[in-house]
C-alpha cells in the first residue's frame, strides 16, 4: 500500500469572482522513502494540492473532494482532531519563503519545542534537548546559543533549516516541501538540498517536493508530476520525464531551462500566460499555447493515459506517439548538440 | 537602552518648555484682564491695578514665565548653595487655592474615568473585535460594524447624554451626575461600590466611544495576522485552534492595539472633558474648562503642565513596554 494515494483530488475556492477550480483531479501517490516531485508555474495549482492534503486551506472558502490515503485513510473526511496528530507528526511541511514562516514574537527553541510538545508525551526539558539535536542536525553552528535567538536574528538559509529542522522533529513519515529553496539564493539553496536528501536517507521520510525548477526535480525526485492549470498533464519517473518527455508543456519548461555549458542568446519561452482558473480554455488547457495544437485540442479535452512504450509514464496529449517521440528527441538533440 | 532613555527625558522637556510656553502666550493674546475678574464687579481702576500687582500679572511675560518655571523647579537656591524643594504649580488667581492640591483632587476622577473606561472599552472591544475577525460578512460582524460606525461618528456629549436619559432617567439604573471618592470617603458617599456606582454611566459613555475604534482595529489586525505564513505554519505542526489564536495570533496581533491603548490612555489623562462635563464629574478637563472660564491661568497651566507629564510618561511608558513584548524592536 502507497503511504500517501491521492485519488481525484478536486479543490475549488468560492472568490468574489466566482468559482476558481485550483486542483481539478490530480492523482498520484508516494510511496515509503520516495521522493515526488510536483513541477509547475505559478499558480498552477501545485501549492493548493498539497495544502489541501494537509486540509490547510480555508473552511470558509474551499471545497475539496477526492480522497488523500493516508496508510488507508481518507485525510478529507477524517475528523479535524485526527487530522491535527497527523500534521506535523506524520505529515510534516515545510513552506516557501522563511522569512515569514516563523512566528517573529517566540524564540525558536520555543517553536521547536511546540511542535514536540504537541504531539509527544515529553517534558519541556527533554523537548528542548530533542530541538537541540535538530538544530545540530541540520548544520545550524553553536545550536545550543541559537536556540534561544528570535527568527529575525537568522538569515534566510538558517531560517529554512530551522523549518527543516522543525518539520522533522517528530520524524514523520512524509513531508512536504513547498519549494523550499525558491526564496534563497542559489548557493544556500544547494545546500537545503543536500540537506534535505542527506536527512531523507537518516529518517527514512518520504517528500513531496513541490518547485517549479526543474533543476531541483532533477536532483532530488523519484517520481515527477508536471502540473498546468490545475491539472496533472505529465506523470513518470525522473528519467522518462527528463529523458523522454511526452508533453508539449514538459517540451517547454525543459526548453525554458538556462544551461551553463551552452552560449544561448536568449532562453526559450512558452509564450502566452497561464490561463485563468477563474474561466480555463475549452479543451485541452494548454491549446492557447501548445505550438502543436490541433483542431480537437480546442474541442476535446485529452485524459491522462499511459504511454503505450511504458505503461506508467502517464500524459495527456492528443498528439500522435510518433510525432512526440520525434518531437522529445529533437528537443533533447537539440540541448544535447548545444552541450556539445 | 540608558542613551535611549536620557535623549526621551530631553525631548520631553523640551516639549514641556514649548507646551507651557504656548500657553502663556495665548493667555496673554486674549484681550481679558483676570485682575478685573478677580476685583470685583465694583472695583475702581485703583482696585484693579492694586490686584494685578498682587497677582503678579503686572510684569512682563517672560517674568512671570521665569517665575513660573522656578516655582516649578525641584531645586532652589538657598544659603548660598542649591536645595531640593516641592514642585509648585502656583496659586489660583480666582480663588488663591493651591494648584497643586486642585490638580491633585481633580487628577484621581479623570484617573477613574480614563483606567476604568480603558477596562470596559478593552472588555468590549477584544471579544467583539476577534470574533468579528474570525467570522467576516456575519451577522455579529456586521452587527460589530453598525456599532463601529456608530460609535465613531457620535459625538461623546450625544452619548453621553443619551446613557444620562435612558440608563439615568428612565431606568434609573445609575446615578446621572456626581462623583464618589474611592479611598478617602466624604459625608455624603464614598468607598469602591458608591464609586463605581457613580462612575458607571462616564465609563459607558468612554468605553462605547473607544470600543468602536478598537473593535476595528483588533478586526483589521486579526485578520491580517490570520492571513500569515507562521499561523499556517502553526497549524501545520498540529496546533489545536485555540493555541493557534492565542499563542500565535493573538500575540502578534495585539502588539499595534498596546501601544494605542497606552497613547489613547496617555492622551486622555489630560482630561476627558466631554464626558465629565456631561456627567458633572470635577475631573481635570472639567476644571479646566471652567478655568478658562475664570481666565485663571496658573489653574489652567497646572493642568497643561499635568496633561504634558501624562502623555509623556505614558509615551515612554509604551516604548519600553513595546520592546519588551516585541523582541524585534531594540531601543537605540
Amino acid at each position: 500500500m502507497a503511504l500517501l494515494e491521492v485519488k481525484d483530488l478536486r479543490t475549488e475556492f468560492r472568490t468574489d469572482d466566482g468559482v476558481v477550480k485550483a486542483v481539478d483531479g490530480v492523482s498520484f501517490s508516494v510511496d515509503k522513502g520516495q521522493t515526488l516531485g510536483i513541477v509547475g508555474e505559478s499558480g498552477c495549482g501545485k501549492s493548493v494540492t498539497c495544502l489541501t492534503i494537509m486540509g490547510l486551506n480555508s473552511k470558509r472558502t474551499a471545497t475539496s473532494t477526492g480522497e488523500a490515503l493516508w496508510k488507508g485513510d481518507d485525510l478529507l473526511a477524517m475528523k479535524p482532531s485526527r487530522l491535527r496528530e497527523i500534521r506535523g507528526n506524520e505529515i510534516a511541511m515545510v513552506f516557501q519563503d522563511p522569512m515569514t514562516s516563523l512566528n517573529p514574537v517566540h524564540t525558536i527553541g520555543k517553536q521547536l519545542v511546540e511542535a514536540v510538545v504537541l504531539h509527544r508525551d515529553v517534558s519541556k526539558k527533554q523537548a528542548r534537548l530533542r530541538a537541540l539535536e535538530l538544530l545540530q542536525a541540520v548544520g545550524i553552528p553553536r545550536a545550543e546559543r541559537r536556540i534561544d535567538d528570535y527568527p529575525h536574528q537568522f538569515s534566510g538559509g538558517m531560517r529554512q533549516r530551522v523549518m527543516i529542522a522543525m518539520s522533522l522533529i517528530n520524524e514523520p513519515d512524509l513531508l512536504i516541501a513547498d519549494e523550499p529553496t525558491t526564496a534563497l539564493d542559489v548557493t544556500t539553496q544547494a545546500q537545503i538540498l543536500n540537506l534535505m536528501n542527506k536527512l531523507q536517507e537518516e529518517f527514512h521520510t518520504a517528500i513531496i517536493i513541490i518547485t517549479h525548477d526543474l533543476g531541483v526535480v532533477a536532483e532530488t525526485a523519484d517520481d515527477v508530476v508536471v502540473m498546468y492549470a490545475a491539472k496533472v498533464v505529465e506523470h513518470g519517473v525522473v528519467d522518462s520525464i527528463f529523458m523522454q518527455p511526452r508533453h508539449p508543456y514538459t517540451w517547454g519548461l525543459l526548453g525554458s531551462l538556462p544551461r551553463l555549458d551552452a552560449d544561448v542568446e536568449r532562453l526559450v519561452q512558452i509564450p502566452g500566460q497561464p490561463p485563468s482558473l477563474l474561466n480555463p480554455p475549452a479543451g485541452c488547457r494548454f491549446n492557447p499555447r501548445c505550438p502543436y495544437v490541433m483542431d480537437r485540442c480546442k474541442a476535446e479535452e485529452p485524459e491522462l493515459v499511459s504511454t503505450p512504450a511504458d505503461p506508467a509514464h502517464m500524459q495527456a496529449c492528443f498528439l500522435d506517439e510518433d510525432v512526440k517521440k520525434r518531437e522529445a528527441d529533437k528537443l533533447l538533440a537539440g540541448t544535447m548538440a548545444e552541450a556539445s | 537602552m540608558w542613551r535611549y532613555l536620557i535623549r526621551r527625558l530631553l525631548w520631553a522637556f523640551v516639549l514641556f518648555i514649548c507646551v507651557t510656553v504656548v500657553t502663556y502666550v495665548i493667555f496673554f493674546i486674549i484681550p481679558a484682564n483676570p485682575a478685573a475678574l478677580v476685583a470685583g464687579k465694583s472695583a475702581t481702576p485703583e482696585d484693579v491695578k492694586r490686584a494685578e500687582k498682587w497677582l503678579g500679572i503686572d510684569q512682563p511675560v517672560y517674568v512671570q514665565y521665569a517665575k513660573f518655571v522656578h516655582r516649578l523647579s525641584p531645586v532652589t537656591w538657598r544659603d548660598n548653595h542649591p536645595a531640593l524643594k516641592t514642585p509648585s504649580l502656583g496659586r489660583s488667581f480666582a480663588t488663591r487655592q493651591d494648584v497643586n492640591t486642585v490638580v491633585g483632587r481633580a487628577a484621581p476622577v479623570t484617573a477613574s474615568l480614563v483606567f476604568g473606561g480603558a477596562f470596559f472599552w478593552m472588555l468590549v472591544a477584544l471579544p467583539i473585535g476577534i470574533l468579528s475577525a474570525l467570522r467576516p460578512k456575519s451577522l455579529l460582524d456586521r452587527g460589530a460594524m453598525t456599532f463601529v460606525l456608530i460609535g465613531i461618528s457620535a459625538h461623546p456629549v450625544w452619548i453621553g447624554l443619551i446613557l444620562a436619559y435612558t440608563v439615568g432617567y428612565k431606568l434609573g439604573w445609575a446615578p446621572i451626575t456626581g462623583y464618589c471618592d474611592l479611598i478617602n470617603p466624604s459625608t455624603s458617599c464614598g468607598g469602591p461600590i458608591d464609586w463605581a456606582w457613580h462612575m458607571m454611566l462616564p465609563w459607558m459613555t468612554f468605553a462605547f466611544l473607544f470600543s468602536a475604534q478598537y473593535v476595528r482595529m483588533i478586526r483589521a489586525q486579526v485578520m491580517e495576522t490570520l492571513n500569515e505564513d507562521y499561523v499556517r505554519t502553526a497549524r501545520a505542526k498540529g496546533a489545536p485552534e485555540s493555541r493557534v489564536m492565542f499563542s500565535h495570533v493573538l500575540r502578534n496581533a495585539l502588539l499595534i492595539v498596546v501601544t494605542m491603548l497606552g497613547m489613547d490612555i496617555g492622551i486622555a489623562l489630560g482630561g476627558a472633558i466631554f464626558t465629565e462635563s456631561v456627567f458633572g464629574l470635577p475631573g481635570l478637563g472639567q476644571t479646566a474648562l471652567e478655568s478658562i472660564f475664570a481666565y485663571d491661568l496658573p489653574i489652567v497651566q497646572g493642568i497643561v503642565v499635568f496633561a504634558t507629564l501624562a502623555i509623556i510618561v505614558f509615551n515612554l511608558f509604551v516604548d519600553l513596554f513595546y520592546a519588551m513584548i516585541d523582541p524585534r524592536i531594540r531601543l537605540t
